[in-house]
């Protein structure tokens, strides 16, 4: 890092210490753990962006299916389900992946085009009727049981920890599948590709109750640090936070976002230096090459669409294991709140105004975003009042104004995006 | 007999109208992002956006021509206003192309730095439009609700099936035709569409022949207001206004014009019927239609519904990839990057 980067760092930390004098710490510590998470998915999106040039724009998508890994992985199973139809559900997802399969190995014989098309489109077609035939009667019977509570298979009652692994798994799976399909195509191709993935993922979400309890949310997930209020009834606890000046339960929330920060900043620290020693490498310099100049870089003997789907799978991977994160510091599955402008275009944002190419530009991007991001509205607000101030307070342009503050957000990530990409293209901390 | 025509009867008022008509507002906008595409040579992300402050450009105009007491008889206001909406979104594409598009043209900026550069925008878009009109449903259709109901259609048909068609379907097809009629007009028969057709081709060519680049970027713009506004419009009288559907509107839309081929106008309005056909095709319940047609022992139990409704964005979603599996230019030749 240059003095440069030191300074810029010094001016995040400094940033979030103000904001615990002014606002509270609670308060920054919250903006702290997402900042943390923001920052991975920043990181993730660079590995994509900044290394090799691929436009990923399905973010929230593979964030999603981090989420989904932590409920599958940490929920207790629910029996009565599992009885009910969960073997015949799992047969029902096998018989789908063998049609998939099946129609991929047709496909890549070589044998008349015209019979292999129809056969097939046969195997298609036949086969989605079938797997609908066994996969609707499984669906129903799981969801019938007890619905306002569970009506879903639960998960494996692992520790939740696991989940974050898990995640990056999930989302590097989806990251084959639509990299195999839309890498090597047109640049555009692959944005659109993966704009569509991500709103799909948040349909199966939100549709497929037997999986997470769709809209209904799946709530009270198992936590990696003690609860609250385990702490308070710890009399040793209470004697630490006393000696601090604090009250045990202003002492308890305040130590378990503490043991969430440490846990975060573990793993973000872990794929910084990752992603630092892959930059550095004979690798990254390929990725790198490859990205500045593809035909070069293919008349050189590299794989460029095998390298494209390396990285591409890695990013997302990323992105899986902050969404997991994310998911577990919630302690709730709610596939209603996963917005593009959150966490796609968002996340965009940060990587731009960090630094594309650079790491430590995308962990500070992520950081410097997140807090303006919650720190926009307050000040929108406080903008507004001073700007209807002079106004009569039944005014309707005021209350209009007031009232819309909160809308301010979207227009700030925008202008400054805007701003960055004019007069400081190559962000705050610039790619060497 | 009487069941097969109550089974096209149905089959209409529940898929071919509806399928018909929304296949017209993403033509619409698909010939937008097309032409986009094809001068500029960028991938829009605002587009969606962009729909939407026209459609809230026109919304506010009808506003203030319904408080002053200004209707347009059985046809809705917001046409009247239409013109008004998408002479501001014209205003507003021009002022963004100045400020924003033409400092990363003049440099002659890598397409992807565009498309981001459009985030950008479409960020600062949905923000504005959220500010002034806010988030929540807006219904802003008046005048005739149907051309004819399904009780009217019984009785004059003598049929168990209703046949309802909805001023606002018949709307949006006429306007639809019309809109592409002058577009196909301007771009073939006038010197200037000459031109940017001419531009679109080939860029060097044309500015050594002396097309003034400027010129064919800002009518552009106009033309991309004009359409934009004009779906947006459709969509809202047809559903409702609502500001974060016109952003998941970019789906289909990107999926219609990359189907038909990006920077191919032809194709566009093509892929949007595709598009819009087969997401309504797919999330239909067949269960009526199949109980005309079919022998009563043969008749479905269930619903017969291929998919559920939320799935529609993985319908446009799955034939996007099927046509860029097997067709990459999309199904008319478009360009490629």
């Amino acid at each position: 890092m240059t003095a440069r980067g030191y300074l810029l760092y010094a001016g995040m930390a400094l940033l979030i210490v103000l904001t615990g004098l002014v606002q509270g710490w609670n308060l920054a510590l919250t903006i702290l753990n997402m900042g943390l998470i923001s920052a991975i998915m920043s990181l993730g999106v660079n590995l994509q962006w900044g290394f090799a040039g691929l436009f990923n724009v399905g973010v929230m998508g593979f964030v999603a299916l981090g989420g989904l890994a932590a409920v599958l992985v940490s929920m207790p199973p629910v029996a009565e389900g599992w009885n009910a139809g969960g073997l015949r559900l799992l047969g029902a997802l096998a018989l789908g992946a063998a049609i998939l399969i099946a129609a991929v190995q047709v496909w890549k014989r070589k044998i008349g085009g015209r019979m292999r098309t129809l056969v097939m489109l046969a195997l298609l077609v036949g086969g989605f009727f079938l797997f609908r035939a066994a996969l609707d009667p499984a669906v129903q019977a799981i969801e019938a049981i007890n619905p306002s509570l569970s009506g879903y298979l639960g998960g494996l009652g692992l520790p939740i920890l696991i989940a974050w692994p898990v995640g990056g798994l999930l989302a590097a799976g989806a990251a084959w599948i639509i990299g195999k399909a839309a890498l090597g195509l047109r640049s555009d191709y692959l944005a659109i590709a993966t704009l569509g993935i991500a709103e799909i993922v948040i349909a199966v979400l939100k549709n497929e109750d037997w999986l997470s309890r769709g809209v209904k949310n799946v709530i009270g997930l198992p936590r990696p640090v003690p609860y609250e209020v385990e702490l308070q009834r710890d009399p040793g606890f209470a004697e630490r936070a006393a000696s601090f000046g604090l009250d045990p339960v202003t002492a308890s929330t305040l130590w378990v976002k503490i043991l969430y920060s440490g846990l975060f900043a573990v793993v973000l620290i872990v794929i910084l230096l990752l992603a630092q020693r892959a930059l550095a490498s004979p690798w990254g310099r390929m990725m790198r090459a490859i990205r500045d100049n593809e035909v070069a870089a293919n008349a050189m003997g590299k794989n460029v669409t095998a390298r494209h789907l390396q990285v591409f799978i890695l990013g997302s991977a990323v992105c899986g294991i902050a969404g997991a994160m994310m998911t577990t510091l919630d302690g709730q599955l709610t596939p209603g709140t996963y917005q593009p402008l959150r966490f796609t275009f968002l996340v965009w944002v940060m990587v731009i105004v960090g630094g594309s190419g650079n790491n430590y530009g995308a962990v500070l991007g992520g950081f410097l975003i997140w807090w303006l991001w919650v720190m926009v509205e307050p000040l929108g607000l406080w903008a507004m009042e001073l700007i209807t101030s002079g106004m009569s307070p039944d005014s309707w342009l005021r209350a209009h104004l007031t009232d819309s503050a909160a809308q301010m957000r979207l227009m700030t990530m925008g202008i400054i995006l805007l701003a960055v990409l004019r007069f400081s293209p190559r962000g705050l901390m610039p790619e060497r | 007999m009487t069941d097969f025509l109550n089974a096209i009867v149905a089959l209409s008022n529940f898929v071919l109208i509806p399928g018909a008509a929304y296949g017209a507002q993403l033509a619409l906008g698909a010939l937008g992002v097309t032409l986009i595409y094809g001068i500029l040579r960028f991938s829009n992300f605002a587009h969606g956006d962009t729909m939407a402050f026209g459609t809230m450009a026109t919304i506010l105009v009808t506003w203030g021509l319904q408080s002053m007491g200004i209707s347009f008889g059985p046809l809705p206001t917001a046409l009247i206003a239409l013109p008004v909406g998408i002479a501001i979104t014209g205003l507003l594409l021009l002022g963004t192309d100045r400020a924003i598009y033409r400092f990363y043209r003049k440099q002659k900026a890598a397409p992807v730095v565009l498309v981001i550069v459009s985030i950008g925008v479409m960020f600062v878009m949905n923000g504005l439009v959220r500010f002034i009109i806010g988030v929540g449903d807006v219904n802003f259709a008046d005048g005739a609700r149907f051309v004819i109901n399904a009780r009217q259609f019984k009785e004059m048909t003598g049929l168990d099936e209703g046949l309802a068609i909805r001023s606002t379907t018949l709307i949006t097809l006429v306007t639809a035709a019309v809109a592409v009629a002058l577009l196909f007009w301007f771009l073939n028969k006038t010197r200037t569409g000459k031109s940017m057709r001419a531009f679109s081709d080939n860029e060097d060519l044309a500015l050594l022949s002396g097309i003034n680049p400027e010129r064919v970027v800002a009518v552009t713009w106009l033309i991309v207001a004009a359409l934009a506004t004009t779906a947006g419009v459709l969509y809202g009288l047809d559903k409702s206004f609502k500001a974060f559907t016109y952003f998941q509107l970019l789906l289909p839309i990107f999926a219609a014009a990359i189907v038909g081929g990006l920077g191919n106008p032809l194709g566009a309005i093509a892929g949007g019927f595709v598009i819009a056909f087969s997401e309504v095709l797919i999330t239909y319940a067949w269960k009526k239609v199949l109980e005309y047609l079919l022998p009563e022992n043969l008749e479905p139990s269930s619903l017969v519904q291929l998919l559920s409704t939320d799935y529609k964005f993985a319908v446009s979603f799955a034939i996007l990839i099927i046509v860029l599996l097997f067709k990459p230019t999309g199904l008319f030749k478009g360009q490629s990057v």
